[in-house]
């Protein structure tokens, strides 16, 4: 462990960088999935195309999807642009479908009792639909910003230097230490947001329950799988 | 899209099945890979699975473990691992290191379908007198096998993902075209290996798909309401085949 503690600076400058390269995709990935996340729900025939679409990008290896982003938006594959990019893609992915699961998770009775009171469609949306499907859309933050934290690392191989640093480096160099600190900070701080948002969630939504959402986010960690 | 041009012909270039790994042979290693680590987890998460989703026991530690495993970043635990056993045994490093990712998602699919089953369901079973192991086999793992099936299909296919990031180890595999190709600045081939990579995964996906909607019991197939609107669809995950 002696590595650890000599090289304490450079884990947690890594650190800090993991979390900026990170911190991104997942805010961007939100406020892209909750449009998409409508039309999914909405309407009949965008829900197919939204959600077809996104589960076949979901389905792309990351490895794959590094290298193909580039060439299809002609930037430079050793950009940190490029992960950027292809996080918040995976993080779109995740949420969009979370979001169209919330929004159906709202009882129609409310909706209709909204309209009925003369909410507009756009403001019944945002102070009565959204709240309440609330939980769940917050299940699914959760899956998409601890995946986005893990696979993160993967920007290693294309040139980008986070805390993936450490397991190529540890791994040149043979240094178990090394890469087992990476892993365990890439856990820790993935945990550190998960537990941010669950403090968040209880602080905007106090009415939520406080267990359903765990339930939920199995069944939906479930169909929108695990990315690598 | 020059490049993709460059990229198709580096793909059905005659000098692919030459060469230092063809490509005929990177897709089979990359296949076997998959298929022997999401068996060995199959055999250990599945059996697990249906005695949690069974008898409720060990609910919490599933859910637990599932949500956990999300975090561990899969290249870190792959080069831990091959440290770990030394560099000579990398092939049972890397398989130990994907059976390890792909359980989560099989174990959560396994007992997830047991309980998706409605109760009354089993207690109906229960009262014209089957016996716990008739319940199992007859009634909640057939009504369960979608979902297993599901978790069978997230867990492969993030194997293919972590394969091709294994071929960082020199495990071979379709990842090695990329990570060679990035080294040496070839991007026809690196080009070339992305899109043999994705379309293995995209049929995996498929033969996936395929099989979720087949083990569907004739019997709830029949029973199915048809979907009169979108927001109705609340209840509609537990039986139809994830679209993902």
């Amino acid at each position: 462990m002696n590595w650890v503690v000599n090289n304490l600076d450079l884990i947690g400058q890594l650190t800090v960088e993991h979390l900026r390269q990170s911190a991104l995709p997942i805010v961007l990935g939100f406020l892209i999935a909750i449009p998409l996340g409508w039309l999914a729900f909405r309407f009949k025939l965008t829900r197919g195309l939204v959600l077809t679409i996104t589960g076949l990008l979901y389905t792309i290896p990351s490895l794959a999807l590094f290298v193909l982003l580039p060439t299809v938006l002609g930037i430079s594959v050793l950009s940190e642009a490029n992960l950027i990019i292809a996080l918040t893609i995976y993080a779109v992915a995740i949420m969009a479908r979370s979001v169209a699961d919330a929004l159906a998770s709202v009882d129609p009775a409310i909706r209709q009792s909204a309209t009925a009171v003369g909410y507009g469609a756009w403001r019944r949306f945002w102070a009565v639909e959204f709240p309440l499907a609330g939980p769940v859309v917050l299940a699914g933050l959760r899956v998409a910003a601890v995946s986005t934290i893990a696979l993160a690392t993967v920007g290693i191989l294309i040139g980008v230097d986070n805390l993936g640093y450490l397991f190529t480096n540890g791994y040149q160099r043979r240094i178990i230490p090394e890469i087992l600190a990476g892993v365990i900070a890439t856990m820790v701080i993935a945990l550190v947001i998960d537990g941010l948002l669950v403090l968040a969630g209880r602080w905007l939504m106090p009415w939520a329950p406080r267990r359903v959402s765990r339930a939920r986010m199995e069944r939906l960690a479930l169909r929108v799988g695990e990315p690598a | 899209m020059n490049l993709f041009l460059d990229a198709f012909a580096w793909l059905f270039s005659p000098d692919r099945l030459t060469g230092s790994l063809p490509l005929p042979l990177a897709f089979a290693q990359h296949l076997i890979f998959t298929f022997v680590s999401v068996l060995i987890a199959a055999a250990i998460a599945i059996p697990l699975g249906w005695y949690i989703g069974h008898t409720g026991r060990g609910r919490q530690l599933a859910i637990g473990l599932s949500g956990a495993a999300r975090a561990v970043p899969s290249f870190g635990l792959i080069l831990l691992l091959v440290l770990v056993f030394g560099v000579l045994h990398k092939p049972e490093a890397a398989i130990t290191a994907f059976v390890l990712l792909a359980i989560p998602s099989i174990l959560a699919g396994a007992y997830a379908g047991l309980e998706a089953v409605d109760r009354r369901v089993i207690d109906a079973a229960r009262s014209v007198g089957m016996t716990e192991w008739q319940i199992l086999w007859k009634v909640e793992v057939p009504l369960g096998l979608p979902l297993l099936i599901g978790g069978l299909r997230s867990a492969a296919l993030q194997v293919v993902a972590t394969v091709a990031i294994a071929a960082y180890i020199g495990l071979g595999g379709l990842g090695f075209y990329i990570i060679q190709g990035v080294a040496l600045r070839k991007f026809d081939q690196v080009l070339g290996g992305a899109l043999a990579i994705v379309a293995l995964a995209l049929i995996l996906d498929g033969l996936f798909a395929l099989v979720q909607r087949l083990v569907v019991p004739r019997g709830v197939t029949a029973g199915r309401v048809k979907e009169v609107r979108a927001t109705s669809s609340r209840r509609r995950p537990v039986v139809e085949p994830a679209t993902k």
